[in-house]
């Protein structure tokens, strides 16, 4: 099992799972469409191949936004609103007891985090705040956190993706 | 910290929430912009961040005088502008400058020595507020000095509003060459070079173990073309602030969108061509080394 980056469509259609981790949602799509990166996206959890995004990838990964930009892939059925907690400084840490991760609630840092406002009938939540705001769902192969896992080296979110990813995948 | 806050088991303005905003930053490029249409092409052609001011750095050095912090409603006018985060800059020092822009909830406060410093001697104290602050350095020793007091990222100060990236180049390598001696250091060693650096021990064990510098660390100061901001992050950069060298050149949408995409690809030559083709006029660029010892921004702060 090894980690790359993906950049462009060839590194792509190499790796049996993609992360699409945070960062800003506009910046990410501008440069997703500069370079043709839109369907093959979109084509990617077609293929079976397992698809999770944190913050702004749960923006990216998105069916609706309530804000006119940026374009979501439109993959998983959610509405999403960017930024849903306020500015910067109402970005937080909390503890979550999350779906299908045994032991110690995780901890959890939200950065202008996006809010998860409403999601169809196939989408399962797996973690929620105390008030009831979903914060991790899954879509069948999609995956996708308000949160960020990557910023806390706690690798149980992370064992979990790789346990969505299909048989014969890790050796 | 006592502006920290703790509610329906919610903690809000951590060490961990100001450093992993600058993270969230890494690989992107932060834009100077002293309009809300200027914020908006920002926003458009791909910035992660602005940086809201008056003036940019080339116009503080042309007109001279005092440079202070920023009119609060010009700076929210550019946080309602756009939906990416804004950075505002304060005076070295000046702490009453940040807590007003803490009250008006920008997103990052930027202690510039862009601006006149407002203490000679003490930089702010950076914990005691919910807001993070990014901080500019030449060397591993002012670098860990800011991240002491609170920096949730850091740059390096470069020579602002030059179009030279030369003292960036110099900032950068010498950050990066002093983290590489640490790493060869034996831990006994380690207390003699944090005196020599002027570093708390504690933060300079902390850069040897991960190798880096404990928070996110951008390039600044004189970034004009895509090719100096792909040279900056060959060099160690996380990311890149471009001050003057975007709103002051020829044809600022396209170039804004060009060191974009020399940021994201800078490993890919190919791309960095591409993206840098017919650009128009850069800005005009005054040599650093030029520069009267006065009218040098780097040695403001220590």
């Amino acid at each position: 099992m090894s980690a790359v980056e993906v950049r462009r469509t060839d590194e792509l259609d190499a790796v049996d799972g993609l992360i699409i981790p945070g960062g800003e949602s506009t910046s990410m799509a501008k440069l997703m469409d500069a370079y043709g990166m839109r369907a093959p996206l979109q084509a990617f959890p077609r293929s079976g191949r397992p698809l999770w995004g944190t913050c702004a990838g749960l923006i990216l990964m998105a069916s609706r936004l309530e804000e006119d930009r940026p374009e979501p892939l439109g993959l998983m059925d959610a509405t999403v609103r960017r930024n849903g907690f306020g500015r910067q400084i109402d970005s937080f840490e909390t503890e979550l007891a999350i779906t299908g991760i045994p032991g110690d609630p995780v901890h959890a840092v939200f950065i202008r985090a996006p809010v998860i406002v409403e999601t169809g009938p196939g989408v399962e939540t797996l973690a929620a705040l105390a008030d009831g705001t979903p914060v991790v769902v899954r879509q069948e192969n999609l995956l996708a956190s308000a949160f960020h896992p990557e910023l806390t080296g706690d690798a149980r979110m992370h064992r979990y993706f790789l346990e969505m990813l299909p048989v014969g995948a890790v050796p | 910290m006592s502006t920290n806050g703790i509610d329906n088991g919610k903690e809000t303005g951590t060490f961990s929430v100001k450093a992993g905003l600058a993270q969230m930053l890494k690989g992107g490029v932060i834009m100077d912009v002293v309009t809300d249409e200027q914020a908006k092409i920002a926003e458009d052609a791909g910035a992660c961040s602005v940086m809201a001011l008056e003036r940019v750095p080339a116009d503080i050095r042309a007109d001279g005088g005092v440079a202070r912090m920023s009119d609060p409603a010009m700076i929210e006018a550019i946080m309602k502008a756009v939906t990416i985060p804004v950075m505002a800059k304060v005076r070295i020092g000046h702490f009453v400058e940040a807590k007003i822009l803490e009250a008006i909830g920008i997103d990052y406060i930027d202690e510039s020595e862009v601006l006149t410093p407002a203490d000679e001697e003490h930089h702010v104290w950076k914990h005691d507020f919910k807001v993070p602050f990014v901080c500019g350095c030449r060397d591993l020793g002012e670098a860990l000095r800011r991240v002491g007091e609170g920096a949730a990222m850091i740059r390096t100060k470069g020579e602002a509003g030059t179009g030279d990236v030369v003292e960036a180049v110099r900032h950068m390598r010498t950050v990066m060459k002093q983290i590489r001696r640490v790493q060869l250091m034996g831990d006994d060693e380690l207390t003699a070079y944090a005196k020599e650096i002027g570093a708390s021990l504690d933060l300079l064990r902390e850069t040897k173990r991960l190798g880096r510098l404990p928070v996110v660390n951008f390039a600044a100061g004189g970034v004009a073309t895509p090719a100096d901001a792909a040279l900056m992050m060959h060099l160690g950069a996380d990311g890149v602030f471009v001050g003057s060298g975007i709103f002051k050149s020829g044809d600022p949408s396209e170039r804004g969108k060009a060191i974009v995409k020399a940021v994201t690809h800078y490993d890919d030559p190919e791309a960095i061509a591409e993206a840098s083709k017919g650009l128009g006029e850069p800005m005009v660029g005054i040599s650093a080394r030029s520069l009267a010892p006065g009218q040098e921004l780097a040695t403001r702060g220590w």
